[in-house]
């Protein structure tokens, strides 16, 4: 089933495909404009998306990782959301653990990474561990997994670096026609040409002015269809919407911004991390759809398929339709009779409260930066930086000598 | 003409061939899959077999009056395991068995405020929670690929392919837990 989700993304690749015309577009127009030569441009536009393509492809996931000072852990700095991801890896079928990071950041959210399914890594925000309960994180890293088993984070990443290409070809561009237009219009003029010459020139001003914003609305298209998708995934994964809908509702109500998103990686999180508070429905600027809607269709969930995903989305959403590809909801229904045995009625209860969560994920970070952690008798919990000489420290509030673990 | 005849015979068996070869290995395929979840599943059960020693062990000076729990968890232990080798079918009861007495102990546990205050059993219970996790995680994995499977080798046309190369239908795995049904009783006395 999960391999016809695959084989059926005709939409996204044809939109993929209309934003490489765009591209492709542009490079012409501007080859026209400045040298006379359509193909040239074209040449252009094809040797600026190939080097942004080969850095990605290298080191795309390095860099991004890198810009929110992302830190890996093991199964032992913190194990509750190793054993979540390693739980939904399971579910998901994938066949190799993907690398789990920790972003210390107090704005919750979370995201995938990884071309194939084989490279892939999940990273999470420490305001996200601090703040959502066991199953709320699971939902969470479901639906991650559900990008990475979609292949969405291969598709956003071919459809971002279009986007950049576009985006930077018609900035150079249009700052070229404003201050040093005239060398290409003095030649193009001395070509004599006449009439013909001049509509080219306005079409070639007018797909630079527009193009940035078309293949940006294209963008917004495929990312907000793949979103639902990864929620309904996210929801057949664990079987129960509930942990999702609920984190979705807790993370949409902080308020903090996230540091050091950008807008070319804004579609990899759970949530758009640009979102303004009371902030209208999604429009057709926005890379996520509204977390009402979202919250509200897999509250509204019959069961846990993707036939219930889909019954609930044309419910809840204005003008109804369909969002789940037709071969998975093919699949969905013996899912469906099946799933009564399979759902898990045992939960077990969370009962950590926000407090040990942060607690629990700031002993982590402080692991991860090579600090030594000690408890004193009288319960008072000591730091020592990794540039400590020495092996005994002080309880400040006891006076107690510990030994430091070596 | 005869010729002719002969070319278009010719082409129908190719086609035919090429029609029980892909869907050979389209069974092959969903059988190894399907072996492969068993696989997953068979590491986490064998994961909670290692656990649950050490978790005896240290809640055993914390629950005194909780001797009959403990040993129901410890029986319930080695008759998985024996029956380890056993079919889906045989071995998913005696799993069952287990997963409730566990989760018998964990609600148990909750009693005991010094026990939950100890780091070692924190991460055992961590251990624990997520291994019970993954284990219906597997089993919800190798139902749907079993499901899969079935379904293939017994949709016309594939279920000629299937019987004329003996693939057998997959037993689900259910593990039925007492305790899914009924709440445990838990005294707070």
């Amino acid at each position: 089933m999960w391999e016809q989700i695959r084989s059926n993304q005709m939409r996204s690749v044809v939109l993929a495909i209309t934003m490489g015309l765009v591209l492709l577009g542009i490079g012409y127009a501007l080859g026209f404009y400045f040298f006379d030569s359509g193909i040239g441009g074209i040449a252009v536009a094809l040797a600026v998306w190939l080097i942004m393509n080969l850095v990605t492809f290298f080191q795309g996931d390095n860099i991004l990782l890198a810009l929110h000072k992302a830190r890996k852990i093991g199964p032992d700095d913190h194990p509750r959301l190793y054993n979540v991801v390693e739980e939904m890896r399971i579910a998901s079928g994938l066949g190799k653990m993907p690398a789990v990071y920790i972003i210390d950041d107090p704005s919750p959210n979370a995201f995938a990474i990884g071309r194939n399914p084989d490279k892939a890594a999940v990273a999470v925000t420490s305001g996200l561990l601090a703040r959502l309960n066991r199953d709320e994180l699971q939902g969470v890293v479901a639906h991650e997994m559900a990008h990475i088993k979609n292949r969405d984070v291969l598709l956003m990443t071919v459809c971002s670096i279009m986007l950049g290409t576009i985006v930077i070809l018609s900035w150079y561009a249009s700052r070229m026609m404003l201050f040093g237009g005239m060398g290409g219009s003095r030649r193009s003029s001395g070509g004599g040409g006449g009439g013909g010459q001049v509509i080219i020139l306005i079409v070639a001003l007018l797909l630079v002015i527009l193009a940035p914003i078309f293949a940006q609305l294209i963008y917004f298209a495929v990312s907000r269809k793949r979103e639902y998708l990864a929620d309904a995934t996210g929801a057949v994964y664990t079987r129960y919407p509930e942990g999702l809908a609920s984190a979705l509702e807790k993370i949409s109500s902080s308020t903090e911004p996230l540091k050091s998103a950008n807008k070319a990686t804004a579609p990899m999180y759970i949530m758009n991390p640009f979102r303004k508070k009371g902030k209208p429905a999604a429009n057709l600027t926005s890379t996520h759809p509204p977390v009402s809607e979202r919250v509200r269709i897999l509250r509204s969930m019959g069961g846990a398929t993707f036939t219930d995903y889909d019954k609930s989305y044309s419910n809840t959403h204005r003008g109804g339709g369909s969002i789940i590809p037709s071969s998975a909801l093919a699949a969905s229904p013996a899912m469906a009779a099946k799933s009564a045995f399979t759902k898990k009625t045992t939960r077990v209860k969370d009962s950590s409260s926000e407090i040990e969560r942060a607690r629990e994920t700031s002993d982590t970070l402080w692991k991860l930066n090579n600090y030594k952690t000690i408890d004193c008798k009288c319960g008072t919990r000591l730091r020592t930086p990794p540039d400590f000489k020495g092996n005994r420290v002080k309880c400040p509030h006891c006076g107690n000598v510990n030994q430091l673990p070596t | 003409m005869d010729l002719l005849w002969l070319w278009i015979v010719l082409g129908i068996l190719v086609l035919l061939l090429i029609f029980v070869i892909a869907n050979y290995n389209g069974l092959v395929r969903l059988r190894n899959e399907v072996k492969n979840a068993w696989a997953q599943i068979d590491v986490q059960l064998k994961r909670r077999y290692d656990l649950i020693p050490n978790l005896v062990e240290t809640v055993r000076g914390y629950m005194k009056h909780e001797r009959e729990t403990l040993e129901a968890v410890t029986k319930a232990r080695t008759v998985a395991q024996k029956m380890s080798e056993a079919g889906a079918g045989a071995r998913g009861k005696a799993e069952g068995e287990l997963s409730s007495a566990l989760m018998r102990l964990l609600a148990v546990a909750e009693a005991y405020p010094d026990l939950k205050a100890n780091q070692n059993f924190l991460a055992l219970q961590e251990e624990l929670t997520s291994t019970e996790n993954k284990i219906s995680f597997s089993r919800q994995y190798y139902n749907d690929s079993v499901l899969r499977f079935n379904n293939k080798t017994q949709v016309f046309p594939t279920n000629i392919i299937a019987g004329m190369f003996g693939f057998k239908s997959g037993e689900y795995f259910e593990v039925t837990v007492s305790t899914e049904r009924q709440a445990p009783k838990v005294s707070f006395s």
